[in-house]
C-alpha cells in the first residue's frame, strides 16, 4: 500500500501585481506520509498558511502539482475539488468556525449533511464521533457554552466526521492556553492519527513541537529543511 | 350605494361620483316607471347642507332624501322607528365615525339645518361609511328638497327595481334612449372608485404609499439580510472550505431569504388583520378589508424583496475565497 499521503512538487504561488507582486511560496517540494504528524513551522509571513491552503485544495498554485494519494488535486474541476475537500480532507480552523445557532452534534454533522446523508443518520453518526473526542455528554449544547478546549474538540470531531485521509490543523493551539493546547495535540496524536491518516499542522507554538513526527521549516516562502520532532 | 341597496341607478350622464349628482326633471321618473320590466322606480335626493351646532359653529352634513311613499333605501335603525321620519322636521342620523361631529345627538335632539329646525327621530347604522368625512342624515325626499336650496330639478338619482335580472339590458337600453345613464349598484361603485382613483390624489397617494412601502421594505430587508450574510461570511467560507458547492450555498441563502420573507409576510398580514379588527372595535363600519388580491400582491412583493435580498447576498458569498478563512 502507498505510504505517501501527500506529494507536493515545485509549488510556487505569487500574490499581487506589478511592483507589489511577491512570491508567497517558492518551489516547495515535500512528502507527507500516512500515520505521520507533519508540522510546518516558521515565522509569520513565511508562507506556511499559503502552502497549507494549496495542499488542501483551497488555493490554486501558479506552478507545481499536489497529489493526495493517487489524486492530482489541481487537475480536478471546481465541483470535483469541492467533493475532494469534503471526502478526503478534514479542516480544523484556527478560530474553529463553529456555528453558534447549531448544537454541538449538529455542528459535527455538517460534513455528513453536505454528503447528502439523511438527517437522522448524520446526527447518529456525529454523536459517535463526538464520543471519540469525549464530548457526547455535550452533544445538545450550543458551542458558545463550551470551553475553548471543548470547542477545539468539536472542530476536530467535525473534521473527523467525514473520515478524511488528511487532516489539516491551522494553528491548533493559538486560541487555547498552554496546558489545554498540549492536551489537545496529545489527543490528536494518540486518538486521531491512524494507519490511513496523515495530519499536517501549521504552527509556530514551539511548546507542541515534541508531538511532531517531522517538522518542515519555512522562511520567505521556501522550505529550509526538515527535522524530526524531538530535534526541533 | 351599498347602504341603499338599489339594483339599478338612473342618473345624468355627467355624474361621476355621488358628490356631483346633476338633478333630473320629474318626467324622467315617469318615463322610467313606464319601461317594460321595471317593477318600481323611486327618486333619491343626495345633497350637502350645513348644520348649526349648539356652540354656534357649522358642520357640513350629507343629506339623503328617501322617497316619501316607500322610503326605499332606508337604513337599519338602532334607535327609533322609521315611521317617525314623517313627523315634523324628522331626521335620522347615521351613527358612524363622523357621528361625533354633530356632537353625538340622541333621540329628540334638535338642530338647525339651513335655518330650518330639525329633530333626531332615529339613529341608524350602515354597512359602509361615506366618502367625505362628514355626518349623514336621512329624511324624506320632499323635506330634503324643501330644506336644502337646489336647482330647478331636484331628483339626484332614480332607484330602480327590475322585475328580474333578464329585464336589466332592456331597461338600460330604454333609459339610454332617454338620454340618461343607468348602471347597476356594482357598476356605480366601480365608477365612483375609478373616478376617485383617476381624478383625485387618492390613486396617486395609494400608488406612492405602495411604491414607498415596497422600496423601504426592499432596502431594509435587503440591507438586513446583507448585513446578516456579512456577519456570517466566515461561516459560509468555512462551509466552502469543508466542501460545500456553490449551488448548495446559493440554495441555503435563498432558503433563508424565502423563509424570512414568508415569516415576515405572515406577521405582516396578521398584524394588518389585528389592526383592522381593533379599528372595528372603535369604528364598527370601518370599511377596510384584506382581499385575496391584496394577499397575492403582497406575496408577490415579498417574494421579489426576498429574491433581491438573496441575490445581493449570493453575490457576496460566491466571491468568498476560503483561503481568507485560513488567513483569518
Amino acid at each position: 500500500m502507498e505510504s505517501v499521503a501527500i506529494r507536493a512538487e515545485g509549488i510556487t504561488k505569487w500574490f499581487g501585481q506589478g511592483d507589489a507582486r511577491m512570491c508567497a511560496v517558492r518551489d516547495v517540494t515535500f512528502e507527507a506520509h500516512f500515520r505521520e504528524m507533519l508540522y510546518i513551522v516558521g515565522p509569520s509571513g513565511s508562507g506556511k498558511t499559503t502552502l497549507l491552503s494549496i495542499i488542501s485544495g483551497i488555493l490554486r498554485p501558479d506552478e507545481g502539482t499536489v497529489r493526495v494519494e493517487n489524486t492530482d488535486v489541481w487537475a480536478l474541476k471546481e465541483s470535483a475539488l469541492a467533493d475532494f475537500r469534503l471526502n478526503r480532507i478534514g479542516f480544523v480552523f484556527q478560530d474553529f468556525h463553529l456555528f453558534p445557532n447549531l448544537t454541538t452534534v449538529e455542528n459535527v454533522a455538517i460534513p455528513l449533511i453536505l454528503k447528502r446523508r439523511d438527517w437522522g443518520d448524520a446526527i447518529r453518526e456525529a454523536a459517535k464521533v463526538l464520543d471519540v473526542v469525549g464530548l457526547q455528554a455535550r452533544a445538545d449544547l450550543s458551542p458558545a457554552r463550551l470551553s475553548g478546549g471543548e470547542q477545539q474538540r468539536v472542530a476536530i470531531a467535525r473534521a473527523l466526521a467525514s473520515s478524511p485521509d488528511v487532516m489539516i490543523f491551522d494553528e491548533p493551539t493559538a486560541s487555547l492556553d498552554g496546558d489545554t493546547g498540549k492536551k489537545i495535540v496529545e489527543f490528536v496524536k494518540n486518538e486521531v492519527l491512524s494507519e490511513r491518516r496523515c495530519i499536517v499542522v501549521v504552527t509556530h507554538d514551539n511548546r507542541i513541537y515534541d508531538f511532531a513526527d517531522r517538522i518542515l521549516h519555512m522562511e520567505d516562502g521556501q522550505l529550509l529543511g526538515g527535522t524530526g520532532g524531538a530535534d526541533a | 350605494m351599498t347602504n341603499t341597496g338599489a339594483k339599478l341607478w338612473v342618473m345624468d350622464r355627467a355624474v361621476t361620483n355621488v358628490a356631483s349628482a346633476f338633478p333630473m326633471p320629474d318626467y324622467v321618473l315617469d318615463a322610467v316607471r313606464s319601461i317594460d320590466g321595471v317593477l318600481f322606480a323611486v327618486p333619491l335626493y343626495s345633497g350637502v347642507a350645513l348644520v348649526r351646532l349648539t356652540d354656534g359653529t357649522y358642520q357640513p352634513v350629507s343629506v339623503l332624501g328617501l322617497d316619501d311613499t316607500s322610503l326605499l333605501g332606508r337604513p337599519e335603525l338602532i334607535e327609533g322607528n322609521i315611521a317617525d321620519i314623517y313627523s315634523e322636521n324628522g331626521f335620522v342620523v347615521v351613527k358612524d365615525e363622523e357621528y361625533s361631529k354633530l356632537q353625538s345627538p340622541s333621540m329628540g335632539t334638535e338642530f338647525e339645518l339651513n335655518d330650518n329646525r330639525g329633530v333626531i327621530v332615529g339613529i341608524a347604522k350602515v354597512p359602509a361609511s361615506g366618502l367625505f368625512g362628514i355626518p349623514t342624515l336621512y329624511t324624506t325626499f320632499s323635506r330634503a328638497t324643501q330644506y336644502i336650496p337646489s336647482m330647478r330639478y331636484t331628483m339626484s338619482f332614480i332607484l330602480v327595481e327590475p322585475r328580474d335580472a333578464s329585464s336589466i339590458p332592456h331597461i338600460q337600453e330604454e333609459v339610454r334612449h332617454l338620454g340618461y345613464d343607468v348602471i347597476t349598484e356594482q357598476g356605480l361603485i366601480d365608477r365612483i372608485a375609478n373616478w376617485y382613483m383617476r381624478h383625485t390624489g387618492m390613486g396617486t397617494n395609494l400608488l406612492m404609499m405602495t411604491a414607498i412601502s415596497f422600496i423601504v421594505g426592499l432596502s431594509i430587508s435587503g440591507q438586513t439580510f446583507y448585513t446578516f450574510v456579512l456577519e456570517n461570511l466566515d461561516k459560509f467560507g468555512a462551509l466552502k472550505a469543508i466542501g460545500a458547492k456553490g449551488h448548495e450555498l446559493v440554495g441555503m441563502i435563498f432558503f433563508q431569504a424565502g423563509i424570512t420573507g414568508l415569516a415576515g409576510y405572515g406577521l405582516g398580514i396578521g398584524l394588518c388583520t389585528v389592526l383592522i379588527a381593533v379599528a372595528r372595535l372603535w369604528m364598527p363600519d370601518y370599511a377596510s378589508i384584506v382581499t385575496f388580491g391584496n394577499l397575492g400582491l403582497a406575496l408577490g412583493m415579498v417574494l421579489i424583496i426576498s429574491g433581491f435580498s438573496g441575490y445581493i447576498a449570493v453575490r457576496k458569498v460566491l466571491r468568498i475565497d476560503p483561503y481568507d478563512i485560513f488567513r483569518g
